[in-house]
């Protein structure tokens, strides 16, 4: 029982961890709190799940068409997913519409959108909030593989995050995925040094929206189920995931470990929920045990330099994330490795109201 | 080069704040000129370069860089004949990425982007080539995340990527502002040095008269969003600070005291 908890636990953790590596490139990577995942998982989901449902009758049982047909219906829910994020992309950047309120005009949109799509199989305009699959990715590979529904799932998993993982290594080291990083972390920079930080805002929604209607149809078929509502609060839990896995690594490892460590993240944060279930407590309480989690861990480095603020002050900006970096040269932190020889690494960048004003004083006077 | 004609620029207009930040400006810039741009605050020297980098774009007037009408070409498309070095170093940096990523972007400054990989290993030996120029010892360090740096060091890796794909227009913004009095003469040297050697055209923005006076060929003082002076050649070269607070005094009237302290 403990065991099938545990392995129940990882599946769930793999299948969800696609959703929170899309969230990562959002919320880490553009800087865009983009809550158009809410919706566009359940979009991916409800694809995914018409899809089987329309194909059915024409699939012949064991012949292999079955997973052809799920794959392609997963690539198709990552294309009308990716189209969510386009939308998103489209309201914040043309009509200049705050990134917040973007995402949550689109994902209200595609409660409509979803439904629409869950209705298809009842004739064309028809609007359904759910629908129940008889086959799906994981039961037609058991039509070959004679092993344990949780063994699929779990290689699939591997197999998927695998995947999902090394592009996007490779993609961030192109020239069109730094570009994106850029913008991320420096929009002014960017455009001085001609990106279109607007086409790198809306390709990275989009890519972060497919990726998450990928792991919404990769959930439909581990549950078989797929409903209007499953994408709720899916964006607390892709962030308990981001956030446990760089609470295991940080900022020093090279950009695939961090992505690793979103799926890891995952993973221990779905193990938790699985050994909560455990307990037999009201599942409706997890969602709100999630968020106290999430609270937990957003305010720990808060509270740290709260804390930490008095005696040790330079061995805490030393250590902080990366994220912190513009905070790091902002203090009293000067670089002087390998800096020995020049006078500006000698020199501390302060404030730059403090300087012109001294600049201002000197000048006078020598007047 | 640049030419500017009859710019005008208004922040809010219609409200009760509207500002006349830039006021029929002409300016004709030869190729491989170095301008320096004195003026009080609220003169119109800092819109007057968000206008040629293309971050506003003027009510009325036109903008030509090198023969071809920029003046409605976004900021982005921009940067391919526009270099820029702003007063806050923190602006002109990815600091979560490395020093050579960050080079890597500004060396495809104007070319499109694609899917190849962002650091060709040739690169790497340019990289340090030109690193080893600003004497920072920072040519050994291509993997150091530059939000580690400090100001100086980030404003004189900005300084690089900013001339790294030689522009047609180098646009510095109080670019020494920021650091302090010794790093300032440094960067601004360091500045000399990357555009005259590559004889770039560069109007930088500096409060410093002496700077203004020892840097350049030519020098413009501005005041109310209009050019009020503009000197060069020899006449250029034997200016004094006095001669210029004298400009300077002649043309303010009464409002001189409070100007001359953000003079300097």
């Amino acid at each position: 029982m403990i065991f099938k908890t545990l392995l129940t636990g990882i599946d769930q953790g793999l299948v969800w961890a696609i959703m929170a590596i899309g969230v990562y490139i959002s919320y880490r990577i553009l800087d865009f709190a983009d809550l158009t995942v809410e919706g566009s998982f359940a979009t991916g989901g409800a694809t995914a799940a018409i899809m089987m449902t329309l194909c059915e009758n024409f699939v012949s049982k064991g012949s292999g068409q079955g997973v052809f047909i799920a794959i392609v219906a997963m690539l198709i829910a990552m294309i009308i997913g990716g189209l969510a994020g386009l939308v998103t992309g489209l309201l914040n950047t043309k009509l200049k519409i705050a990134p917040i309120l973007s995402g949550i005009l689109t994902m209200t949109a595609l409660y409509s959108v979803n439904m629409f799509i869950m209705g298809l199989n009842l004739g064309f305009g028809n609007m359904s909030s759910s629908l129940a699959l008889n086959s799906t990715l994981f039961t037609k590979i058991a039509e070959f593989m004679p092993i344990g529904r949780n063994w699929i799932i779990f290689i699939v998993g591997i197999i998927a995050v695998a995947i999902v993982v090394g592009l996007l290594y490779w993609f961030f080291g192109t020239e069109t995925g730094s570009a994106m990083r850029a913008t991320g972390n420096n929009e002014k920079m960017a455009m001085a040094q001609g990106i279109n930080t607007q086409s790198s805002k809306i390709l990275g929604l989009v890519l972060s929206n497919a990726f998450v209607a990928l792991s919404g149809a990769l959930v439909v078929f581990q549950q078989s189920n797929a409903t209007n509502t499953m994408g709720v609060g899916s964006i607390v839990a892709g962030l308990a995931a981001i956030i446990i896995g760089e609470s295991i690594i940080s900022g020093k490892f090279p950009f695939w470990a961090r992505l690793l460590s979103v799926a890891l993240g995952s993973i221990i944060y779905r193990i938790i929920i699985s050994y909560i279930y455990l307990t037999g407590i009201n599942t409706d309480y997890v969602k709100i045990l999630t968020s106290a989690l999430v609270v937990v861990f957003l305010a720990i480095p808060f509270i740290k330099e709260k804390v930490g603020k008095l005696p040790k002050k330079n061995k805490k900006i030393k250590n902080s994330d990366n994220g912190d970096s513009t905070d790091v040269v902002q203090s009293e932190q000067v670089d002087t490795v390998g800096g020995e020889n020049s006078d500006v690494s000698e020199q501390i960048s302060q404030n730059s109201a403090t300087n012109t004003a001294n600049d201002g004083d000197k000048a006078v006077g020598e007047a | 080069m640049l030419e500017l004609s009859g710019i005008h620029k208004t922040f809010n207009i219609g409200t009760i704040n509207e500002k006349k930040a830039l006021v029929d400006v002409n300016l004709k810039v030869e190729e491989g000129d170095f301008i320096t741009v004195i003026g009080g605050n609220g003169a119109g020297k800092s819109t007057m370069l968000n206008i040629i980098a293309g971050v506003f774009s003027p009510e009325e007037g036109r903008i030509v860089i090198d023969g071809v009408d920029v003046t409605r070409m976004p900021e982005y498309k921009r940067a391919s004949m526009v270099g820029r070095v702003f007063q806050d170093p923190m602006v002109g940096t990815a600091g979560n990425m490395n020093i050579e990523e960050n080079l890597a972007l500004a060396n495809r400054r104007g070319s499109r982007r694609g899917l190849r990989w962002n650091i060709k290993k040739e690169e790497r030996e340019f990289f340090k080539e030109k690193l080893k120029m600003l004497d920072l010892n920072l040519e050994d360090r291509l993997t150091t995340k530059v939000g580690l740096l400090s100001g100086g060091q980030r404003q004189a890796l900005t300084l690089l990527m900013a001339t790294l794909k030689k522009p047609k227009v180098l646009l510095l913004d109080e670019h020494t502002a920021a650091l302090d009095p010794k790093t300032a003469s440094k960067v601004l040297s360091l500045t000399d040095e990357l555009t005259g050697s590559q004889n770039i055209t560069t109007i930088m923005i500096t409060h410093n008269m002496k700077d203004a006076i020892k840097y350049g060929n030519r020098l413009i003082m501005m005041m109310g969003g209009s050019i009020i002076y503009d000197v060069k050649g020899e006449e250029k070269a034997n200016l004094t600070v006095q001669d210029l607070l004298a400009k300077f005094e002649q043309n303010s009237g009464g409002d001189f005291a409070n100007d001359r302290m953000l003079l300097s």
